[in-house]
């Protein structure tokens, strides 16, 4: 482990991984109990269209991926809260818009490839720039920032949307929230798992915790803890075994789950009987 | 509530309904199934749009509307959402949401209120249970609960009683009852009064979409056999009373 720390692109890629640890499955949490687990792929498909769209115009392609991608959650909140029926169909299209979009701009793009991409899709944590780290950093902040301050209300939000509304609460301000904070997740986690395997981080962790806690803010907190054993726990074996550490992040966070599941099952077994008539 | 008129115009659902509900009131919103009760009551709270007509809230509109810690809502029934776990206390706090600012934490009279509004339903004990782990009588106890932990002027409850086992509906009874004396309104939707006949002052027999009784709760329960009894309860579109559809004797 102190090996790791001796390379200074490993010390920015840890901080990476940390802070998206953190910060995926905070929001995770809430994105799961709306039942929007499949909200961060939709994003994530968007985001390639802004990557490209950054190599296009020759600014940074972080930068892009932010904008596009807010402009996307915002499209499928809306698309959502429009109409239930055709809500599925909808975020499809902008699925195969934005991975259509991104594969397009990029070939339009002065040297771009699908080569170019690919760093994007499936992440590559060891190239992170310092720049990077101080964007990752910024992004993680306001994403926790959003969960400390409106918690409580995406709480109830999450929880049951008519009742938030016969609360006061402005539910389409807070929904519009929880999209653009996934958003911004989505861009935070791209350079370290891809932009295929982001929502990866924002349910599995919570799945996993799932399985364990009884409360939802016990849920939540556990699974930033697992969130950042798996990011942390991948990048560091991707070091030793020459494997890509996005893949290996998920790979660890799905045994993690595999492993809780069984855990849970024994906990509650050997728990009182809880239910009584 | 000083004001709540609903006419709802052009819509199958509600076909034109005034009503008013006067502080201090306990009324029932009685009728068959699909004959509107539920959306009458989330229609005067605007949590349904529309298409004719207009609903105030102690004289706002719901869009205008900002003292909405005087509405106590209980949906019909608690919705588990996506599956995160989530235990008794946590979502009896939420009913304090109203009552919050939002950078002040959670304060000191929070968490008295929760805790009364959890003894008062008598589930103090399992406060940091899961309510997944609750059968369907216990969690309509946690949505009353959390109800009362807002400490409304205006309780409006959608079928409280719909499903849940006597013991709870006996609970139900009495908190409502308590609740009356000290002067709040109370607004619900029942298919079948059964222990909460005593305490309703007023009934609204919905029928297609229209209010076909308002006033005096029908008569109590053996009444209800009664030939020549002319209350309007729409009995005919109900499902035939089956031998599970006991009553608690009163």
């Amino acid at each position: 482990m102190i090996e790791l720390l001796q390379f200074d692109f490993m010390q920015r890629a840890l901080i990476a991984a940390l802070l998206v640890g953190l910060a995926a499955p905070a929001i995770g949490t809430f994105i799961v109990q709306r039942r929007l687990a499949l909200l961060g792929d939709g994003i994530g498909h968007v985001a390639l269209t802004g990557v490209a769209l950054g190599f296009l115009t020759g600014t940074a392609p972080v930068l892009t991926a932010v904008v596009v991608s807010v402009l996307g959650a915002v499209a499928i909140e809306l698309v959502r809260a429009r109409g239930r029926t055709s809500g599925d169909v909808a975020l499809a299209l902008l699925f195969y818009g934005g991975i259509a979009g991104g594969v397009l701009l990029i070939s339009l793009a002065p040297g771009g490839s699908n080569a170019t991409l690919m760093s994007y899709l499936f992440g590559s944590i060891s190239s992170v720039t310092v720049e990077d780290v101080w964007v990752i950093g910024l992004l993680a902040v306001a994403v926790l920032g959003v969960v400390g301050v409106f918690g409580r209300e995406l709480y109830v939000l999450c929880q049951d949307e008519e009742v938030a509304r016969a609360s006061g609460l402005p539910v389409r301000l807070l929904s519009l929230l929880i999209a653009v904070t996934a958003a911004l997740t989505v861009v935070i986690a791209m350079r370290v798992v891809g932009l295929l395997l982001v929502s990866a981080l924002m349910v599995v962790p919570v799945a996993t915790s799932q399985q364990l806690a009884r409360g939802f803010r016990s849920t939540m907190l556990l699974s930033m803890v697992f969130g950042m054993i798996a990011t942390v726990g991948g990048l560091t074996s991707s070091f030793y075994v020459e494997v890509p550490p996005g893949a290996i992040i998920v790979i660890v966070a799905l045994a993690g789950f595999v492993l809780a599941l069984g855990l849970g099952r024994f906990v509650r077994r050997s728990r009182p009987q809880e239910s009584s008539p | 509530m000083s004001g709540g008129q609903v006419t709802l115009d052009r819509r199958p659902v509600l076909r034109g309904i005034d009503l008013t509900i006067e502080p201090g009131e306990a009324v029932a919103v009685l009728g068959a199934n699909g004959s509107g009760k539920s959306t009458l009551i989330r229609a005067l709270l605007g949590l349904v749009p529309l298409s004719g007509g207009s609903t105030l809230l102690y004289g706002a509109t719901p869009a205008r509307f900002r003292e909405w810690w005087r509405i106590g809502y209980v949906p019909q029934r608690l919705s588990v959402g996506g599956g995160v776990p989530t235990t008794i206390r946590e979502v009896v706090a939420s009913g304090r949401i109203a009552r919050q600012r939002r950078l002040r934490p959670t304060g000191a009279a929070d968490r008295a209120a929760t805790a009364r509004a959890l003894a008062t339903v008598g589930l103090a004990h399992r406060a940091s249970d899961p309510v997944q782990a609750l059968s369907g009588g216990q969690q309509q106890r946690v949505l009353i609960a959390r109800a009362l932990a807002g400490e409304p002027d205006t309780y409006v409850m959608d079928e409280p009683t719909a499903g849940v086992d006597a013991a709870s509906q006996q609970l139900l009874a009495d908190t409502l009852t308590a609740l009356v004396e000290q002067g709040k309104t109370v607004l619900l939707v029942a298919h079948e009064l059964g222990p909460l006949e005593s305490l309703i002052t007023r009934a609204v027999v919905l029928r297609d979409g229209c209010v076909c009784h308002d006033g005096p709760p029908p008569q109590a329960v053996g009444a209800h056999a009664l030939p020549g009894h002319d209350h309007v309860h729409p009995h005919a579109e109900e499902k035939p009373a089956s031998p599970l559809d006991w009553r608690p004797a009163s």
